[in-house]
Order: structure tokens, then C-alpha cells, then sequence
């Protein structure tokens, strides 16, 4: 079960702001272990955000994001309390999904 | 089994796991499977290629696609960006980087409500311009930023 993501989001204004720090190595398929042979690309493709059930965000995304992604973004309409559901899926299957709770102040 | 369903439940491979999130009610349908990953446009080696794969046919240079990026990366494994566009109705944000070995890096789809803003992380093989290219509707713009690598990031 891949480690889960660090997701914080809090009011900015009327707006709430979201950073997410996702575990995931994001290997591109071209570096080499160090018997020569070519470590298997392993990414994420496909991010989901959602509150209150409709999407906020979507995004897929290919080899180039770093390492251990992180994903900062806006949006209006939550409130402290409310939750932000964040999923991803990678490119062998694997998924994870996280929530946060909106946190007050701003 | 409603077909829309049992038609997810087929697709299998990386999308597997997001179908049984779309079964067990995590997701909406229509929203797990709003962008497909195109894998033409991932695989395309060039600007003008990712932009056909997106399905567009030309895209205007514009003001008001904002870069927050380091003139310099030090590490190229992990170059920060953000981008704000300024265009009215932005429903996309793309980020594509001329000189790695596969130019499109990232592709955000924007509904409404949600600020036309993405922050990340990327990585850089070699000193590159960046381009943010922008759907605002319907009609494609873009604005580019060179930013130097002294390291290259891409692991090759």
C-alpha cells in the first residue's frame, strides 16, 4: 500500500488553498540500476481532487514530475470542516486516496 | 450492471484501480473518466506535437500566463513552477518542457470555481524553455520561460 499523501488546505480569503506532498519514486523509465539494466518506468498518470463530490481539479501527468510530487492549487466554495478527497493512480494500477479537512483562519 | 459501469470496470490496465474507485462510490463516472490519459500526447517529442495530441491546431502567444519559476535550477531533478493564467474562462493548464525527453510533462484540467493556478514540481534534463499552454475557450495560448539547469534531473 503505497504511503499516503500529506495534504494541507485551509482558508485563504474564500478561497480554499491546497498543497499536497504525494509519496511516490516517479521513476521516468530511463534511469539505470547499477547492474546496467534500465529501472521500469513507475508514475503517476491520473490525479483527482474532490470536495463535497465534484471535482475541483483533475490532472494526468507524465514522468517528468519530481519525485515525492507536489501539487499546490485553489479553489472556492469549502469551508473549515469540509473535506478535500484527493486520489491518484499510477501507471501500473497502484492508487491511494487521501482526505484533509478544510482548516479555518485566513 | 449499467453498461456505463461494466464499460469501466473493462478498461482494466492503469485505469483499473480507478474504476473500482468509480464501483465502490469514491468517484463519480463522469468525473474519473473526464480525461483519459493520452498517451499520444505524453509520448510526443516536441511542442507542436503535444499541441496536435491535445487536440489543437495552433495556439497564440500571451501576456497573461504568468510564470513564478527560477531563472536557474540548481537541481533539475526538482524544479518548482507555478502557474497563473489571467485569460478569461481557462479551462487547462499544460506544462511542456522543449528539451526533456518527452515534452509534455503535466495537463490540469480547471472547472469552474477553481482558481486557473497550479504549482509543481518537474524535472529538467538540460536547460529548456518552458511553456505553459493554456485552454481558455476552446482556443489554445501559451507563454514560454527559459530556465537554465546546471544539473540535469531526468535520470538518463
Amino acid at each position: 500500500m503505497p504511503d499516503p499523501m500529506r495534504i494541507r488546505a485551509s482558508m485563504a480569503g474564500d478561497k480554499v488553498e491546497v498543497k499536497v506532498l504525494m509519496a511516490h519514486d516517479e521513476e521516468t523509465g530511463q534511469r539505470k540500476d547499477p547492474t546496467g539494466k534500465p529501472v521500469p518506468a513507475h508514475f503517476i498518470q491520473n490525479v483527482t481532487v474532490t470536495h463535497a463530490g465534484k471535482t475541483v481539479l483533475s490532472a494526468q501527468w507524465g514522468t517528468s514530475i519530481s519525485r515525492n510530487p507536489f501539487l499546490h492549487f485553489r479553489f472556492k466554495g469549502g469551508k473549515p470542516g469540509e473535506k478535500v478527497v484527493i486520489t491518484w493512480v499510477d501507471n501500473k494500477g497502484e492508487t491511494r486516496t487521501d482526505e484533509a479537512t478544510i482548516a479555518g483562519g485566513g | 450492471m449499467n453498461p456505463t459501469r461494466r464499460k469501466f470496470l473493462r478498461t482494466g490496465g492503469s485505469l483499473g484501480a480507478l474504476a473500482l474507485a468509480v464501483a465502490g462510490g469514491l468517484v463519480r463516472p463522469e468525473d474519473a473518466f473526464a480525461q483519459q490519459w493520452n498517451k499520444a500526447a505524453f509520448d510526443a517529442k516536441s511542442v507542436a506535437d503535444v499541441l496536435k495530441a491535445l487536440g489543437g491546431s495552433g495556439s497564440t502567444e500571451s501576456k497573461d500566463i504568468v510564470f513564478d519559476a527560477p531563472d536557474i535550477a540548481e537541481n533539475g531533478a526538482v524544479v518548482p513552477i507555478s502557474i497563473e493564467s489571467k485569460i478569461p474562462g481557462t479551462r487547462s493548464i499544460a506544462i511542456l518542457i522543449e528539451k526533456n525527453p518527452f515534452t509534455l510533462s503535466a495537463d490540469f484540467q480547471i472547472p469552474a470555481g477553481t482558481d486557473p493556478f497550479v504549482g509543481t514540481r518537474v524535472k529538467m534534463a538540460e536547460t529548456s524553455k518552458v511553456y505553459a499552454v493554456v485552454n481558455a475557450g476552446g482556443k489554445y495560448f501559451h507563454a514560454a520561460k527559459e530556465i537554465k539547469v546546471t544539473i540535469g534531473g531526468c535520470g538518463g
